[in-house]
């Protein structure tokens, strides 16, 4: 017995639920195709850089609103751990060690955050609010309230920026930074865990239905703990990107980081009460975001403009969601 | 084999504050057995069973599992130590799949990758066991019948090797031929030496499925024994303490005017044909089994989903594409199936439940009089004999029997005259259900109408004057009750081309 029966469409979006996220991006690209200097080489290496650091901090995002929770301290993360990782620079520690004290940064405000959230059952949305503050201070602390400078030919920069040229070879601006390969490669690896390991299915299962989860032996607190750390982890590896990127440490820098992330993550096929999502959506939810911004100012729109489309955009992902789920149902 | 007790509780105790839960209740279960556990709502099933499966830990008593003290802790020990629960509301992660439900938390894996292959081999073999082969595995569990969802929850179980499965009102949302495989399923693990015990408030299934019981009253043990031994009304005695004379009240009442017309009536995925028309003093009740379109007839009927054809009428007008809010100011009230998270605000307290649609009564200027509307939820407590501690507690903390009353109560306040009642007695108890019956029949005295659906055919025999029927969609036939038998009511509402 069968008692849904299935239209052709909803099969294959239950089935494929990145096809819509695809689609969507696909529309954007050709909607800024006709545009000069849009689809060519050296513009998608931009395109494609300026989303490394939204995309590196959405694989952590994605994971926690699968879970069933949310994250409102990303941007203030990022800032601590690129002021962290800035000091770190300063006093001349190899790139390997500045790289591994963002990540223990990261994972910190991660462990903080996870321990109140599952340790003391409370909301994460007020939670990571708090911190979001607690981390923002911290780095403005930690940065005497000012930049964090260093020298800028040092090999941290290469992450985000590739040298006009290496031993009198010039590098072509069309390839990508080492950046992109790092946050491609992240997303191929957290993609793997989410769908292929014990922990990744279990953070679905604990969003879907939480008790059920418990009842079946999952211990949802740990498990959501490690969520958390992981996000964390990945936060610190966001905020090295930062850190390369404007070759400085920042304490005010990626506010408002918060809401691209969760808008890639939503925008990508996640939904907000948990269960549903995906990694690869997310990317391609902070590919559409950033190509429409690229295409905009190519095009030549003003900024306002950017932002009330992209926030369009956000509530109609969403819409879209909404129907698909109607037609499941 | 007097000695094959799988699992002895003896002496147990718990309390709740000043409630005293659990009194000294005794209970044994011998393996391959079918144990029914009977008691009224508040009786202590619950909580005992939640001592067994390690959710409470009690205050005193010992239980021992195949011989040797057990104390399970948690939920993951008592799994651990072979015993599954199944819960009423099914417990499955709705957007994983089949296959990873009935694996989920013993997920077949090597350093943390999970070994996919062996995973849909250990379901699969699952569910043939159960004979379900045929169930999709990969399908996300929220496009699966109810009845499928059972299944899956059922080889979970016996996926943890579980000796001893608890089952809590399995069938409670079940039609009868679900109910009749999942007896059969029951049997097989029987007779595979699994042991299970069995929660019902139908006494019937009890005794068909069951081999003993054990009767809980008020947190003691009051009886148990052979299920051959005993009889139906002995045990509706031990249960209630009392005799129930009459299950279904003697109300007389006379039929009026008609109220209400429904002309071929379809949604926009269920129902496709639906007839029927409805009298001042009648009690019209609908069977048909789970998916046959009852509830979203009664649904468009309140407004709640859209009508694709057809026309409703109320008192002669035509009222078809209305929103709940008119259907209210019309005198319609709709009481819904799903009682937990649609039918009550659960977090709200008892007054603001009864009186929520009909606040005008006691509002001035704007502002709510709290002593008013007080005094007018006191009136619909006493009325129909709710058990609370007070107008300012929050209906969760109500048994169900007491929560369906406030939900029938809020229609009452709200003073309707067409009632829809859409399984208004799931899982309630006994003595609950005889009280909605009663009220029922109260309703029609007074001249209101009222619409009865229900999966529990005795219940629809015993209260209505008419009785419709449907079937995939389409209301087949409805006719005077005395027209009706059980087995008719049935083959109708299984229809021709059966396929289960």
């Amino acid at each position: 017995m069968n008692a849904v029966k299935e239209t052709k469409s909803s099969k294959y979006s239950t089935k494929y639920p990145i096809l819509g996220p695809i689609l969507g991006l696909v529309l954007v690209v050709l909607l800024f195709s006709k545009t000069r200097g849009f689809l060519t080489p050296n513009n998608i290496t931009i395109i494609l850089t300026q989303t490394v650091i939204v995309t590196i901090a959405s694989l952590g995002m994605t994971k926690i609103i699968v879970s069933g929770g949310i994250d409102l301290s990303v941007g203030a993360v990022v800032a601590f751990t690129s002021v962290l990782g800035a000091h770190a620079v300063s006093a001349n520690l190899p790139m390997a060690l500045v790289i591994i004290i963002a990540l223990i940064g990261g994972g910190l405000f991660g462990l903080i955050n996870g321990t109140i959230i599952a340790g003391f059952k409370m909301n994460p949305f007020i939670v990571t609010l708090g911190i979001m503050g607690v981390a923002r201070g911290a780095s403005k602390w930690l940065g005497k309230n000012q930049t964090v400078n260093y020298d800028p030919e040092l090999s941290i920069n290469f992450l985000m920026n590739n040298p006009s040229q290496i031993g009198g070879y010039e590098i072509p601006l069309w390839i990508p930074p080492i950046g992109v390969v790092v946050a491609l490669l992240m997303a191929v690896v957290i993609s793997t865990v989410m769908n292929k390991t014990v922990f990744g299915r279990h953070i679905y299962a604990i969003g879907s239905n939480e008790a059920t989860a418990r009842l079946c032996g999952i211990r949802t607190e740990f498990t959501k703990l490690k969520v958390y750390i992981f996000a964390g982890l990945l936060y610190g590896l966001a905020g090295v990107m930062q850190l390369s990127r404007l070759q400085q440490g920042d304490p005010t820098v990626a506010i408002g980081l918060e809401l691209d992330v969760i808008a890639a993550v939503v925008i990508g096929g996640a939904s907000l009460s948990g269960g549903t999502g995906s990694i690869f959506g997310a990317v391609i939810g902070a590919l559409i975001m950033a190509t429409l911004r690229n295409g905009s100012d190519q095009v030549g729109w003003p900024n306002y403009a950017q932002e009330i489309i992209i926030g369009l955009v956000i509530v109609l992902a969403v819409g879209l969601d909404r129907l698909r789920q109607r037609q499941i149902n | 084999m007097e000695n094959s007790a799988r699992l002895q509780m003896r002496g147990v105790c718990k309390h709740f504050g000043a409630t005293q839960a659990l009194n000294n209740v005794n209970i044994e279960i011998k393996q391959g057995e079918v144990h029914a556990l009977i008691g009224e709502n508040g009786a202590g099933k619950s909580t005992l069973m939640k001592i067994l499966s390690g959710a409470y830990s009690p205050d005193k008593g010992d239980i021992i599992l195949e011989g040797k003290p057990f104390a399970p802790g948690n939920p993951l020990r008592a799994r651990k130590s072979g015993i599954a629960m199944i819960y009423q509301e099914l417990n499955l992660t709705p957007h994983l799949s089949a296959e990873e439900n009935i694996l989920l938390g013993e997920e077949p894996s090597r350093y943390g990758w999970i070994d996919s292959t062996r995973r849909h081999q250990l379901a699969q073999e699952a569910i043939d066991n159960l004979n379900y082969s045929h169930l999709p595995l990969e399908k996300p569990v929220h496009l699966l019948s109810l009845a499928e969802q059972q299944v899956i929850e059922i080889a979970r179980a016996s996926i943890g090797s579980a000796q001893l499965i608890i089952m809590d009102e399995p069938t409670s949302s079940l039609t009868n031929v679900d109910v009749a495989n999942l007896f059969s399923i029951i049997k097989k693990l029987r007779n595979q030496g699994t042991s299970i015990i069995y929660i019902s408030h139908f006494l019937e299934e009890c005794q068909e499925i069951a081999d003993r019981y054990t009767v809980l009253r008020d947190g003691v043990t009051v009886g148990n024994g052979s299920m051959s031994d005993v009889s139906f009304s002995e045990l509706i005695h031990l249960m209630v303490g009392r005799e129930i004379n009459e299950i279904f009240p003697e109300t007389p009442h006379t039929i009026g005017e008609r109220v209400m017309e429904v002309n071929n009536l379809a949604g926009s995925r269920k129902p496709s044909c639906v007839n029927f028309s409805l009298h001042k003093g009648e009690i019209f009740g609908v069977a048909g089994l789970v998916g046959a379109g009852r509830t979203e007839t009664v649904r468009a009927c309140f407004g709640l989903d859209d009508v694709a054809e057809g026309r409703i009428l109320i008192y002669g007008s035509d009222k078809t594409h209305s929103i709940p809010q008119k259907r209210l100011d019309d005198g319609v009230g709709f009481l819904s199936e799903n009682r937990k998270e649609e039918g009550l605000m659960l977090n709200l307290n008892v007054a603001e439940n009864l009186t929520t649609t009909n606040y005008c009564r006691f509002t001035r200027w704007g502002l709510i009089d709290i002593a008013k509307q007080h005094a007018s939820a006191k009136q619909m407590i006493d009325r129909l004999d709710i058990k609370i501690h007070g107008l300012s507690q929050s209906v969760n903390e109500l048994s169900g029997g007491n929560q369906q009353k406030i939900s029938l109560g809020r229609l009452l306040h709200h003073n309707a005259e067409i009632y829809i009642l859409d399984e208004p007695t799931r899982g309630i108890d006994i003595a609950s259900k005889s009280e909605i019956y009663k009220i029922m029949g109260e309703l029609a005295i007074e001249g209101k109408a009222v619409v009865f659906i229900s999966s529990y055919l005795p219940e629809l025999l015993g209260v209505c004057d008419t009785i419709g029927v449907m079937c995939r969609g389409v209301m087949q036939e409805s006719r005077p009750k005395a027209e009706w038998t059980e087995d008719e009511i049935l083959s109708v509402a299984i229809g021709q081309q059966a396929d289960e």
